[in-house]
């Protein structure tokens, strides 16, 4: 800490030498206008400089310890035994074990599954490495796509081939874009709908029972009006595993 | 949808402004308020431990040096915390801390927190422990905020005084910004996000086993302690890389509802504060409905640009507006609202990639950094940034029809004239400069590497403009992390925090000064729609003479190329 003083010090007085020139230099107009009250000659007057760094650097201190200890420590008093679920992520638990966050995307390929979005997060849908593409519309790689990197053409031609959807079909964008967390829980119900018929073939499962737990999921916006209607893929597809395998616990939340 | 959201969103934030802004002047006074059975002993307590004596005053320059040392102060602090966090005990894992924290990031992130600028070079969870999150940003997050409230008190006091040598003491407007507005609020805050699922724990980062037999590691943490100052404070640097975006930072609609309303409020109420010190009540609604209607001009601009998939994307039938970057519950509406939102309040809380968006939507936000947060603004810092053009206007109307210049009472005369002249250009100065630094150098080039032409020159010049409004929003396609832009943004961001405060309570003490100049006929009427539209006026035009060529060969340049 005996740094942070001096850097303070030095600091400061530079700051205050360059005050008083600046205010000195002004002090002439004052006077010459006329009707103003010619202030006090001298800046520090009221309070004594050494007192006040002295001040400085001990709020410094207090005060961080209140914001970032006290703080946080009240905040997780209150919160643990009213959200305990929430405080601890959210977790989903089956036979004992974490199959992931309700808030957090998880990558899923397999036939017979709901697809999330394609995710930008490391390798895909990475939970301790969130982010986005950063491409610019205007960026050719956003649509063509580059070594190692699916463009957006690549992936609606996947998307369709993949749902027997026709080449020209119309795709929601969601399903070939990377959300800017590349953790999106969600997808739209347009999208989840799109990929019934490939889930029904693959489980040998009815349509129309697939269409039915997808509208059972959908959330709409909160209160009506805020967000947007959403999917969430993790809570689908373990409904979808429940619907054939009812003898599997349900995932319930951690505490 | 959207536009019932946007619209309820600014019914709102005006509905709030006069009892918030009341509240604001009860607490710069230091007038009884409903918290104080609670508050006033922690209050008295704080004092004596500090040594402070809350009846002394302070002149202009004790109150700017004040200001200025404890911002150093806390810098130094954060900086030494960030240097040392691999020695602070508890998570994440080491082997998940894959990025260096090298001295300049360090620096820059030190910087960047305590002048509520919240730049962030790094990705959270893969370079921070959770105490230096807690010890290092969650603290910053207050102070910044609070010393930035307490400038605007400051400058709202120099405004409202007359015949007087100070400006009060920024110790108390310190602490009391903390106890009696940040703390309570956030606390208030930080509960209703975790209740909508944002987490706040200690734990290891979570191993997952998904349904088709792969590991995922999810990233923990007390995220709920930091989500809400962020935006409260309008810091905006997240727990996590993707700020907003993440749902663990922001869960559902009403989360991000609630992160801008808690960016917006109390830089919206100053303006009820200040009409209300000043006894000026109406000039004090006049600032805010120029802002609203700045604001609405922003958002219309950016949200049509994302309505439509991107003409790149023409031929591929698909449905929707530009997803790329956003996530599915925000939809297009709420990630355009949050952008022009943080765009305009010094906060920077994303929760889509700007980077993504189509040219006029980047253009919209950049817009805004580059007028220097007038809109709303940063806590505190907000109200001086509208006032200073609004004094410009002043005088600008007062040559046209040939009174002498004055806002709200207070002559403006050829000192307080010098000193928002330097105010007003110093944004440009700053910005263009390292600019041109930067485009210039092989160092800055450099760091465009993803998005080329006219999209990399846009990234530069946001980052200066961002660090110079006290934003953080960036286009995260520049690759920050090096040692030319760690060192050159700190020149912005210390320049956009203290050059610019200093400029405003050197004004303010000279304002405070002066008696109060009363209404007559002749007075150039500061609370009509006529000084409205000229304050608008103003405000493009002079942000159009500095910006626009710069403007031209960014965003402009590439929406013309498609």
């Amino acid at each position: 800490m005996p740094l942070a003083v001096i850097a303070n010090g030095a600091l400061t007085r530079l700051f205050i030498a360059c005050l008083a020139v600046a205010s000195g230099s002004t002090r002439a107009d004052d006077e010459s206008r006329g009707g103003a009250p010619a202030p006090t000659p001298g800046v520090i007057r009221e309070v004594q400089l050494k007192k006040q760094l002295r001040t400085a650097v001990l709020s410094v201190l207090v005060l961080s310890l209140l914001g970032g200890a006290v703080f946080p420590l009240v905040l997780f008093t209150i919160a643990a035994p009213l959200f305990p679920v929430q405080a601890s992520g959210s977790l989903l638990l089956q036979r004992g074990t974490v199959v992931g966050s309700t808030l957090i995307g998880q990558e899923f390929t397999g036939m017979e599954w709901f697809h999330p979005r394609p995710s930008a997060a490391g390798s895909g849908y990475d939970g301790t490495a969130s982010g986005g593409t950063n491409l610019a519309p205007s960026n050719p790689k956003l649509a063509e796509g580059a070594p190692g990197f699916a463009g957006i053409r690549a992936l609606a031609t996947e998307y369709r081939q993949n749902n027997g959807l026709a080449p020209d079909a119309p795709i929601p964008i969601d399903a070939v874009t990377r959300s800017g967390s590349g953790l999106d829980p969600d997808i739209s119900p347009e999208n989840a709908l799109l990929q019934v018929t490939r889930i029904a073939r693959a489980r040998g499962l009815e349509a129309s029972i697939l269409r039915r737990l997808v509208a059972q999921h959908v959330m709409r916006p909160q209160f009506g009006f805020l967000g947007e209607p959403r999917v969430p893929v993790l809570e689908l597809n373990l409904a979808l595993e429940r619907l054939q395998h009812p003898e599997t616990r349900a995932a319930h939340p951690a505490r | 949808m959207s536009w019932v959201e946007c619209a309820l969103f600014l019914a709102t934030l005006v509905g709030l402004a006069y009892p918030l802004g009341s509240y604001l002047v009860r607490v710069c006074e230091r007038r009884r308020t409903f918290l104080d059975p609670l508050l006033r002993p922690l209050e008295s307590a704080l004092y004596r431990l500090l040594g402070v004596h809350p009846e002394q005053e302070m002149s202009a320059g004790t109150y700017a040096a004040c200001f200025l040392s404890f911002g150093f102060g806390c810098a130094a602090l954060l900086f030494l915390v960030l240097m040392l966090q691999r020695a602070l005990p508890g998570g994440p894992a080491d082997a998940y801390l894959s990025t260096a924290m090298t001295a300049d990031l360090a620096a820059n992130t030190a910087v960047s927190f305590t002048t509520t600028t919240t730049w962030q070079a790094y990705a959270g969870e893969s370079t921070l422990r959770y105490a230096s999150q807690l010890i290092g940003l969650v603290a910053q997050n207050f102070l910044a905020a609070a010393g930035g409230l307490a400038v605007g008190f400051a400058f709202i006091r120099g405004l409202a005084r007359t015949r007087s040598a100070t400006l009060g003491n920024f110790w108390v407007d310190l602490v009391r910004s903390l106890l009696f507005v940040l703390l309570p609020l956030a606390l208030i805050g930080s509960l209703a996000l975790i209740w909508q699922g944002v987490p706040l724990n200690m734990s290891p980062y979570v191993v997952a086993h998904t349904l088709e037999g792969r590991t995922q590691v999810i990233a923990q943490g007390p995220v709920a302690a930091l989500e809400f100052i962020k935006n409260l404070g309008t810091n905006g640097g997240g727990f996590f890389n993707a700020n907003g975006a993440h749902p663990y930072a922001n869960p559902t609609p009403l989360t991000n509802f609630i992160g801008m309303l808690a960016i917006c409020m109390l830089p919206a109420a100053l303006t009820i504060t200040l009409g209300q010190m000043t006894q000026r009540l109406r000039a004090g609604w006049l600032l805010l409905a120029v802002m609203v209607v700045m604001f609405v001009a922003g958002l219309a601009l950016c949200d049509r640009a994302e309505r439509a998939p991107p003409p790149q994307l023409a031929d591929l039938h698909l449905v929707g507006g530009n997803m790329e970057g956003k996530e599915v519950r925000f939809g297009i509406g709420e990630s355009t609202l949050t952008t022009i939102v943080t765009s305009n309040t010094s906060t920077g809380s994303f929760n889509a990639m700007q980077d993504s968006y189509q040219p006029l939507g980047v253009l919209a936000p950049l817009t805004f950094l580059l007028l220097g947060e007038v809109v709303f603004g940063g806590l505190g810092t907000g109200v001086y940034s509208i006032v200073m053009m609004a004094v410009v206007a002043a005088f600008l109307g007062a040559l046209m029809i040939g009174r002498s210049p004055e806002y709200l009472g207070k002559k403006v005369t050829a000192g307080e004239t010098r000193w928002v002249a330097l105010y007003v250009l110093a944004s440009p100065m700053v910005v263009l400069t390292l600019t041109a630094i930067a485009v210039l150098s092989s160092g800055g080039r450099a760091a465009v590497s993803l998005n080329p032409g006219a999209r990399g020159f846009t990234e530069i010049l946001f980052a200066y403009a961002s660090c110079m409004a006290n934003n953080g929003l960036a286009l995260g396609g520049l690759d920050a992390n090096n040692v030319f832009f760690n060192t050159s943004t700190i020149v912005a961001m210390l320049a956009g925090r203290y050059g610019l405060a200093a400029l405003a309570i050197i004004a303010a003490g000279r304002f405070a000064a002066q008696g109060r100049v009363a209404v007559s006929a002749g007075t150039l009427a500061v609370d009509s729609p006529t000084f409205g539209a000229l304050l608008l006026g103003t405000i493009v035009l002079a942000g159009a003479l500095s910006f626009l060529p710069a403007l031209a060969m960014g965003p402009i340049a590439e929406f013309l190329q498609r």
